[in-house]
C-alpha cells in the first residue's frame, strides 16, 4: 500500500468487484518497517492446574461460598418475619429495611463471588483465539442481496409505476397526523396566556398566614420579620396548587427609610411591610430565603438574588426581572390587604408575557 | 489443544476445542438432558445458535465491565421497579395520609405521594427495594457515562461501531430521561421543585413555551396529570425503547465481536479471550450477582431520597441546598451559571436567553458526543475496521478533545452545587459562581493543552523504553573508569505493547480532478494538522535493529 492514501475511492453504495480488497486508509502511516508480532506468549500453569491440593481446596471454597448464599437467602427470610414494621416506629422500619438487605446482599454477593472465583481457578485459564471476518457480507452474499431487491422493484414496479410510488408515500406521510391532533386535548381549551395573568388577589382579599390560613395584622410584623403568606381564600380554591403557585407572596418589614420605592409605588407598602412574589422570575422556584441583615433574597434553586430595599431588583443570579410587588394595605381593623392583582404576570417569563 | 495464531493473523486459526471434548458418558442424567436438548432443539433448532454463540469469545480487561456493570444495574432497576408498581399509585388526587410515619399523619397530599410513603413505612422490604431502585438508577447512569468514555478514549467507536455509539449514546440520553421521569412521581417537595424548574425552562422557549408547558402539565403547573403520565412514560415507553435499544446494541456487540487491547498475539484479526462457555458465563454471570449484592448492601445500609422529611409537593416552601439527581446536575448547573441580565424583550415578545443559552449550549454538547466518531473518520479518512484499542496516549488530539470535553462536563456539575460548596467551604456563593464560570470557559482549553502534552511525553517514554530498554538500576564502572547505568531490554512481548498502535500524518491539500482545491478539503486539511501536527511516531523495525547495534558494541 502506498505511503499515505488520501484521496482514495471510497466505498459507494453499489457492490464493488475488487480482490483483493483493499480500503482506504486515509492518512493513516502505513508501511513496511513494522516490527513482527511475536504472537502469543507461553501460558504459564496457575497453582491450581498444577498443584492437585489447591485445586481441591478452590473447590471447597467456591461451593463454601454457595452454601454461604443459601444461608444469606434464608436469612432474609428469617429477617422479614423476625424485624416486622411496627406502626408508628421508624426504628422498626430502619431495621426491617438493615437485616432484610443484609441478607439478601449476602445472598447475592456471594453466588457472585463464589461463580467467579470457580471460573478463576477451576475453569482452563487458557486464551483461545478466534478468526475475525470482514463485517460486510461476502461478495456473493451482497449481489445476492442486491438481486433481491431488484427483484423486489421489478415485481412490485415501485420504480417503474411512479404514480403508485408517491400516492403510497403520501398516504403515508398523511397517516400518522390524526395522532398529532390527538395530543391537543392534553391541555384544556382555553388560551393558558389569559390564565397567567391573573392571581387570587384582588383589592381587598386579606393577607393569610401560609399554610394556617389566618389574617395578618400590621401590628404583629416586627421590624426584620418575615412571613408566608397566600391570599385567604386560597385554601377553599378548587385548584389550590396551581393558584398558590402564582400567588404566594413574602411579607417582609423594614425601616421605611431603607425602602426606594419606585415612581408611582411609593403607597405600595404599608409602613415599611412590602409584599413580593415569592415565584422566581427566573424558573420558577420559591424564592425562600431572606438575608435579614443585608434585606437580600435568595433563591435556593439557582441563587438568583433581588435586592428588597430596592424593589426586588435583580442583583446576582441569571433571573432578570425583580419580583413583581403586591400593592398592600390595611384594613379597617388594621390587617393587611391586597390593593389589588399583581400588576404583571409571576413567576417565569414567557413569549407573550409584555403582550 | 491450543493453537497459537501467527504474528499476523494471515492464515485462520483452528483455535476452539470443539470436536476434542471429552464425550457425554451415558449416564441416566445425560440421557434426560439429552432427550430435552433433542425436544427442544427439534422445534427450535436452537442447535445452531449455541453452536454459533457457545464458544464466541471475549477478551478481557477490567475496564470492559464497566458496560456490564450499566447492563446489570438495569436488570436490577427492572426488577425492583416492577415490585415498586404493585404499590405504587400514580394519582395525583388528594388523599389524606393516614399511614404509620407519625409527622406527615393528617396532612393532605397526592395518592402517589401517600403510597410512596406507605411503600416506605407500611410494606416490609418496601424502603429497601425504593432504595434499590434508586441507587440502582444512580449507577446505572454512572456506569453508561464510564463506559462512554472507555469508549471514547480507546477508539473503541471507530469503523465498524460506529452505528453502536450512537445506539449507546441514545441509551444514555433514555437512561437520563427514565431518571428524571422516576424522580418526579413520588410527587414529593424536591421533585416537585425539579419539575417546576423544568416548566420554567419550557416556558422560556420562545412562541410555543407556554402552550408546550400547558400540554405538558395538563394545564396549569402543576396541575394534576403529570405523576399519570410520567409513570406511563417511565413504566412503558422509555423502558419499551431501552430494552429495544439494549438488544441492539449487544447484537452489533455479537456481530462486531468485542474490541481488545494490543497485545502479543493479537492482531487486528483475531479475538483472543475467553470463550462465553464456561469462562466468560460463569466470570459475567458472576458478576451479575456482585453488582446486584452490591447494590443491595448499598440500598441497606444508606438513605436515598427521604422524601419523608422532604414532604408532599407544595409550590411555597422549598430546602436550602436543592439539588437534582447527580446526572441532572450538568443542566441545572449550566442554569446557574448564565450572568444577570440575559433576557431582552424585542417587538413586545420576551426573549429569555437566560434560558436558551443554557438549552443550546447542552444540546450542542451532546451533539458533539453524538457525532464525535464520523467527524474522527472524515479527518483521517480510515475506512480500515479498527479492532485493536488505542492506549489514551497513542491518540494525544482525540484523548485531550475528551480531556476538554470532561472539564466542561464537570464545571457545569459542578455548579449546580455552588451553594453547597458555598456553605461547605464558607465561601462566598459568588465567587463560586464565578470560579465555576472561569471554569466552564478557560478550563476546557487548559484540559487540552495539558493533556496533550501529556500523552505526547508518555509516547516518548515508551519509545524511549522500545528503543532503549529500561533502566535497571544497575551501576557498571567500566575499564576505563567511567561509570554507566546498565539498560536492560524488554522482552519481545512487552515491547509489542508499546509499538503496536497507528500513526496519522496531516493531510496534504492536494486540487481535485478539476484542478481545484475545495472549501471541504481545506476544512478537512486543518482538521487533520489540528490532530496529527505534533506526533510521536511507534518504532520501526529499522530503528530497533540499528538501536540494538549501536549497544551491542
Amino acid at each position: 500500500m502506498a505511503e499515505h492514501d488520501d484521496e482514495a475511492p471510497t466505498a459507494g453504495s453499489a457492490v464493488e468487484k475488487r480482490e483483493p480488497r483493499q480500503v482506504s486508509a486515509g492518512t493513516a502511516v502505513v508501511t513496511s518497517d513494522v516490527f513482527q508480532n511475536p504472537g502469543e506468549p507461553p501460558h504459564r500453569d496457575r497453582v491450581t492446574d498444577i498443584d492437585p491440593k489447591v485445586e481441591k481446596r478452590a473447590e471447597r471454597q467456591v461451593s463454601l461460598f454457595f452454601f454461604l448464599s443459601i444461608v444469606g437467602s434464608i436469612a432474609a427470610i428469617g429477617a422479614y418475619v423476625a424485624f416486622p414494621i411496627t406502626s408508628g416506629d421508624s426504628g422498626s422500619v430502619r431495621l426491617n429495611n438493615l437485616f432484610l438487605g443484609l441478607g439478601i446482599a449476602l445472598g447475592l454477593l456471594s453466588v457472585g463471588i463464589g461463580a467467579v472465583h470457580w471460573s478463576k481457578t477451576l475453569m482452563p485459564a487458557r486464551e483461545i483465539t478466534e478468526m475475525r471476518h470482514d463485517t460486510r457480507g461476502s461478495e456473493p452474499t451482497r449481489e445476492k442481496a442486491v438481486e433481491v431487491f431488484a427483484l423486489g422493484n421489478h415485481e412490485s414496479g415501485f420504480g417503474r409505476r411512479s404514480l403508485i410510488r408517491n400516492s403510497l408515500i403520501g398516504a403515508l406521510v398523511a397517516t400518522p397526523l390524526p395522532a398529532v391532533v390527538l395530543f391537543r386535548d392534553l391541555a384544556p381549551a382555553e388560551d393558558p396566556n389569559a390564565v397567567l395573568r391573573h392571581t387570587l388577589w384582588e383589592e381587598g382579599m386579606h393577607l393569610a398566614a401560609d399554610p394556617s390560613g389566618t389574617r395578618i395584622k400590621a401590628s404583629d410584623v416586627t421590624l426584620g420579620s418575615v412571613f408566608h403568606v397566600i391570599p385567604e381564600n386560597l385554601n377553599e380554591s378548587e385548584h389550590l396548587l396551581e393558584e398558590k403557585a402564582k400567588a404566594a407572596v413574602l411579607l417582609m418589614r423594614l425601616k421605611p427609610e431603607d425602602l426606594n420605592p419606585a415612581e408611582g409605588r411609593e403607597d405600595w407598602q404599608y409602613d415599611g411591610i412590602v409584599a413580593y412574589s415569592k415565584i422566581c422570575t427566573h424558573v420558577g422556584c420559591p424564592v425562600a430565603l431572606y438575608e435579614q441583615q443585608t434585606h437580600h433574597l435568595l433563591c435556593p434553586c439557582h441563587q438568583s438574588t433581588f435586592d428588597v430595599t430596592n424593589n426586588c431588583e435583580v442583583i446576582f443570579g441569571p433571573a432578570k426581572r425583580p419580583l413583581p410587588q403586591l400593592p398592600i394595605t390595611v384594613d379597617a381593623d388594621g390587617y393587611l390587604v391586597a390593593q389589588s392583582d399583581f400588576h404583571e404576570p409571576v413567576g417565569p417569563s414567557f413569549w407573550e408575557r409584555e403582550k | 489443544m491450543i493453537t497459537t495464531t501467527p504474528a499476523q493473523g494471515a492464515e485462520p486459526a483452528t483455535s476452539d476445542n470443539i470436536g476434542k471434548a471429552p464425550a457425554f458418558a451415558p449416564t441416566k442424567t445425560n440421557k434426560f438432558l439429552g432427550a430435552t436438548a433433542n425436544y427442544i432443539d427439534e422445534r427450535t433448532s436452537m442447535s445452531g445458535l449455541v453452536k454459533e454463540v457457545g464458544r464466541k469469545i471475549f477478551p478481557d480487561h477490567w475496564s470492559f465491565m464497566l458496560g456490564e456493570v450499566a447492563l446489570y444495574s438495569f436488570v436490577v432497576i427492572l426488577l425492583s421497579g416492577t415490585f415498586l408498581t404493585f404499590f405504587f399509585q400514580p394519582s395525583m388526587a388528594e388523599v389524606n395520609y393516614n399511614g404509620s410515619y407519625v409527622p406527615l399523619k393528617g396532612l393532605n397530599m397526592s395518592a402517589a405521594m401517600a403510597s410512596t410513603l406507605d411503600i416506605s413505612f407500611d410494606i416490609r422490604g418496601g424502603l429497601l427495594f425504593r432504595q434499590i431502585h434508586h441507587w440502582a438508577a444512580l449507577l446505572f447512569v454512572a456506569a453508561i457515562m464510564l463506559h462512554m468514555l472507555r469508549v471514547y478514549f480507546t477508539g473503541a467507536f471507530r469503523k465498524p461501531r460506529e452505528i453502536n455509539w450512537v445506539v449507546g449514546f441514545t441509551l444514555w440520553i433514555l437512561a437520563m430521561a427514565e431518571g428524571f421521569t422516576g424522580y418526579s412521581l413520588p410527587d414529593d417537595l424536591l421533585s416537585g421543585n425539579g419539575a417546576r424548574i423544568i416548566d420554567g425552562m419550557i416556558k422560556g422557549i420562545p412562541v410555543i413555551g407556554v402552550w408546550i408547558s400547558y400540554l405538558v402539565f395538563g394545564g396549569e403547573f402543576p396541575g394534576t396529570d403529570m405523576v399519570g403520565r410520567f409513570y406511563s412514560l417511565h413504566i412503558m415507553l422509555l423502558p419499551a425503547l431501552l430494552i429495544a435499544l439494549l438488544g441492539v446494541h449487544l447484537l452489533l456487540l455479537i456481530i462486531n465481536k468485542h474490541t481488545q487491547f494490543a497485545g502479543p498475539g493479537k492482531t487486528n484479526q483475531n479475538v483472543v479471550g475467553v470463550p462465553v462457555m464456561p469462562v466468560f458465563a460463569a466470570k459475567a454471570g458472576g458478576f451479575f450477582f456482585i453488582v446486584f449484592g452490591v447494590i443491595v448492601l448499598i440500598a441497606s445500609l444508606f438513605t436515598i431520597n427521604p422524601i419523608w422529611n422532604y414532604g408532599p409537593y407544595d409550590p411555597s416552601p422549598v430546602s436550602a441546598g436543592t439539588q437534582p439527581d447527580w446526572y441532572i446536575g450538568f443542566a441545572d448547573g449550566a442554569l446557574r451559571l448564565v450572568p444577570p441580565g440575559w433576557e431582552f424583550v424585542a417587538f413586545g415578545y420576551t426573549v429569555s436567553m437566560n434560558i436558551l443559552v443554557p438549552i443550546t449550549v447542552l444540546g450542542l454538547f451532546i451533539v458533539v458526543v453524538l457525532l464525535y466518531p464520523f467527524f474522527e473518520a472524515w479527518v483521517t479518512g480510515d475506512k480500515r475496521e479498527h479492532h485493536i484499542l488505542d492506549r489514551p496516549r497513542n491518540a494525544p488530539t482525540r484523548t485531550a478533545i475528551g480531556a476538554a470535553g470532561i472539564v466542561f462536563y464537570a464545571s457545569l456539575w459542578a455548579a449546580a452545587s455552588s451553594d453547597i460548596m458555598a456553605t461547605h467551604f464558607h465561601l462566598s456563593l459568588n465567587y463560586v459562581i464565578h470560579a465555576c464560570q472561569a471554569a466552564l470557559i478557560l478550563g476546557p482549553f487548559i484540559a487540552f493543552w495539558v493533556t496533550k502534552r501529556v500523552c505526547l511525553a508518555l509516547q516518548k517514554k515508551d519509545r524511549e523504553i522500545a528503543l532503549h530498554g529500561y533502566e535497571s538500576g544497575r551501576i557498571v564502572r567500566l575499564p576505563g573508569g567511567e561509570y554507566i547505568e546498565v539498560h536492560e531490554q524488554l522482552d519481545e512481548y512487552e515491547r509489542w505493547r508499546l509499538l503496536d498502535f497507528n500513526e496519522y500524518e496531516p493531510l496534504m491539500v492536494r486540487p481535485n480532478a478539476n484542478g481545484k482545491i475545495t472549501a471541504l478539503q481545506r476544512a478537512r486539511a486543518s482538521a487533520s494538522s489540528f490532530f496529527f501536527e505534533d506526533r510521536i511516531a511507534p518504532v520501526k523495525r529499522s530503528e530497533i535493529e540499528a538501536s540494538h547495534h549501536d549497544e551491542g558494541h
